[in-house]
């Protein structure tokens, strides 16, 4: 019996799953980062069936709203007509299948700890009931400080990783 | 199931039914007489030179790539700013350390003429 | 807090005649959102038409010209003529242009903008839905306009089109920084991303309102204002549509009425922008009553009060278009950079210190008893 919650999942998991593949397989690669908008909406919207509505507000902010930005810029610059005669695949295809294998070999490791079912304090009712953005801070800056501060440190490397890269790029 | 976030699935099918509607309905009425140069783009009223999609200045990249670590930051105060008044000091003080850590790269930045136009 | 919304009120007022006469219950539940969804997008539409005349009456009165004065009286409907007239015009499609995104882009630019409105809170209960990530759901809103910008500007294939895509997806992520932050000042105050709720906390009179909380709010009003009009790009910061140096951006291959598309979402982000402005920093519509108890009348005195905050803003932010010159665009990058980001971190770092020093009052402002 297909219930309507089965029925979202499915649908959402489908077009990713769907979606993620045209993306690799269009030419143009200005279609392939519009596709991928399209794949952030349904994970954004995924998250929302699970009351994450924090978390589906980053997805766009952060995914659609810088990443892909970023990535446009990028794709941007690509002599278009020389893009959609290359090859499909730049690199060896055995090379590809090794990688995506151990990908998916690692992702698969890490179902065995997946519990079915709501588990610790944070149920349904209670990120209703105090907000999930709330929930997130109260965790996030009590239990997790540490792995939160070591996220600037992350995000000021990033900084200086870009100008570094930009500005080698400009003198050349 | 979250259901006051119906509203934005509502509001882009009517706002994309609008466009669509308008457009579809306008075809009985509006002409229809391209001919080749009315389609070339525009370009000053010149046939176009060169290559549409040339390069960048770099600057762009940087901007967006300054962006997109700003914008993370900036993510992780919205939790930060709703449980303020519960957590108070603490909080204040993680905080502090968080900007302090990312003024050094801010600094870093404007140093090397990240945010100079040249 | 319990969550309340103009689309829960239809559902009980109907619901009990709809479900006798056999209707069932998901489509009343679907019709009961799609009301208030469809009479905001009317607004959004009739607010930018009316934008357009006061923009075109206001530049005529600066310049010392009369403006529109022949459709209807005092020209007012005007822009209903220009409606008419975009409709009836040949729908371009260069030969060059990529033809699905060119076409798909408009549609983008417009549901990202009218989505905005969902959370605008217009005085008493009529709020589409009050999220509670609503402020967060306007960067949201924001950052996917940059996608529809820069999908327009390439898809045209056209170089005027691509540098004002590409210049205002840069201006546009820029200045969300402030943007974001300088409303993150208020959140510290308020606690909550709910804008119903930011509005209920603020009262009538001036001194009640988050602009005067503290100095820092003050500053961070100005921030956001500035970083709006940015945002929308408005002049001075109208480098994507600089039309003297590149004819008009964006849309310049865009024609009849898929160039309105475009029209009505920049006139309708001005009047969303103002109402957040409004209901963020100036009280929107409160006026001491608690806007889930009170008569209609009462709300829709609300409305108009929030009404009389938000024109207002709009007309600013005309005035200032017909009033300063264009920057250049380094000095736009540099204002965002080098002032805007510090002045606003400062800013939500100082309003962190006032709180925690004033255990969370304004200069006037009370905490509410919890």
């Amino acid at each position: 019996m297909i219930t309507l919650p089965v029925f979202f999942f499915l649908y959402h998991a489908l077009v990713i799953v769907g979606l993620s593949l045209v993306t690799v397989s269009r030419r143009n690669p200005v279609h392939s980062v519009l596709f991928m908008l399209i794949i952030f909406f349904h994970i954004a919207s995924l998250y929302l069936f699970l009351n994450a509505e924090f978390i589906a507000a980053i997805q766009i902010i952060v995914y659609a709203g810088a990443i892909l930005v970023l990535f446009l810029f990028v794709v941007f610059l690509l002599d278009l007509r020389a893009e959609e005669h290359a090859d499909k695949y730049s690199m060896s295809q055995p090379a590809g299948a090794v990688l995506a294998l151990s990908l998916f070999a690692v992702l698969a490791s890490t179902m065995r700890g997946f519990v079915l079912g709501p588990h610790g304090i944070y149920g349904i009712e209670k990120i209703t009931e105090m907000t999930h953005t709330k929930a997130i801070g109260t965790v996030l800056y009590t239990k997790y400080l540490f792995p939160f501060e070591v996220a600037s440190v992350v995000l000021l490397v990033a900084i200086v990783g870009a100008i570094t890269l930009a500005k080698r790029h400009t003198k050349s | 199931m979250p259901t006051e976030y119906l509203p934005i699935v509502i509001f882009m099918l009517v706002a994309t039914a609008f466009g669509l509607g308008s457009l579809m309905v306008g075809i009985i009425f509006r002409p229809h007489r391209p001919y080749a140069e009315k389609l070339i783009p525009y370009e000053s009223g010149n046939i176009p030179v060169g290559e549409t999609r040339s390069r960048f200045h770099i600057h762009f990249y940087i901007i967006a790539m300054l962006f997109l670590v700003f914008d993370v930051e900036a993510v992780f105060m919205y939790p930060w700013a709703v449980v303020f008044d519960k957590i108070g000091l603490y909080a204040y003080i993680e905080m502090i350390l968080f900007i302090l850590i990312l003024t050094v790269g801010y600094i870093y930045a404007w140093k090397k003429d990240a945010f100079k136009w040249d | 807090m319990e969550q309340y919304s103009a689309a829960e009120k239809i559902y009980e007022l109907f619901s009990e005649k709809a479900l006798a006469l056999g209707i069932p219950e998901p489509v009343l539940v679907i019709a009961a959102y799609a009301i208030p969804c469809l009479v905001v997008i009317n607004l959004i539409q009739g607010a930018a038409g009316m934008l357009t005349y006061a923009e075109r009456k206001i530049s005529a009165d600066i310049q010392n010209r009369i403006g529109a004065n022949r459709v209807g009286p005092f020209g007012l409907i005007q822009f209903l003529a220009d409606g008419v007239k975009l409709f009836l015009k040949e729908d371009i499609i260069p030969d060059a242009a990529d033809r699905k995104l060119f076409k798909l882009a408009p549609y983008i630019v417009l549901s990202s903008t009218v989505l905005a409105a969902i959370v605008v809170p217009f005085g008493g209960s009529f709020i589409v839905a009050d999220l509670n990530i609503g402020l967060i759901f306007i960067i949201v809103v924001s950052s996917l306009l940059v996608v529809g910008f820069l999908m327009s500007g390439w898809a045209s294939n056209n170089k005027w089109a691509l540098l004002g895509g590409i210049r205002s997806a840069a201006q546009i992520i820029s200045y969300e920084i402030p943007t974001a932050l300088s409303l993150l000042c208020i959140v510290l105050i308020t606690g909550t991303f709910s804008l119903q709720e930011t509005v209920m906390s603020q009262g009538l009179w001036p001194w009640q309102w988050f602009i005067f909380h503290n100095p820092f709010s003050f500053v961070a009003f100005f921030i956001f204002f500035v970083s709006a009009l940015a945002e929308m790009n408005r002049t001075p910061f109208d480098f994507p549509e600089a039309e003297s140096e590149l004819v008009s951006g964006y849309n310049v291959e865009y024609s009849g009425m898929r160039f309105s598309i475009f029209f009505i979402a920049e006139y309708g982000s001005i009047f969303i922008i103002s109402g957040l402005a409004a209901a963020v920093f100036l009280g929107g519509g409160n006026i001491g009553l608690d806007p889930y108890e009170s008569p209609l009348h009462m709300q829709l005195l609300m409305v108009g009060v929030f009404f009389a905050k938000t024109v207002p803003l709009c007309l600013v932010i005309i005035w200032v278009r017909w009033s300063m010159p264009r920057l250049r665009i380094d000095q736009m990058l540099t204002m965002c950079w080098k002032y805007f980001i510090p002045i606003a971190f400062a800013c939500l770092v100082a309003t962190a210190i006032w709180l925690l020093v004033f255990n969370g009052n304004g200069i006037f402002w009370r905490m509410p008893a919890p």
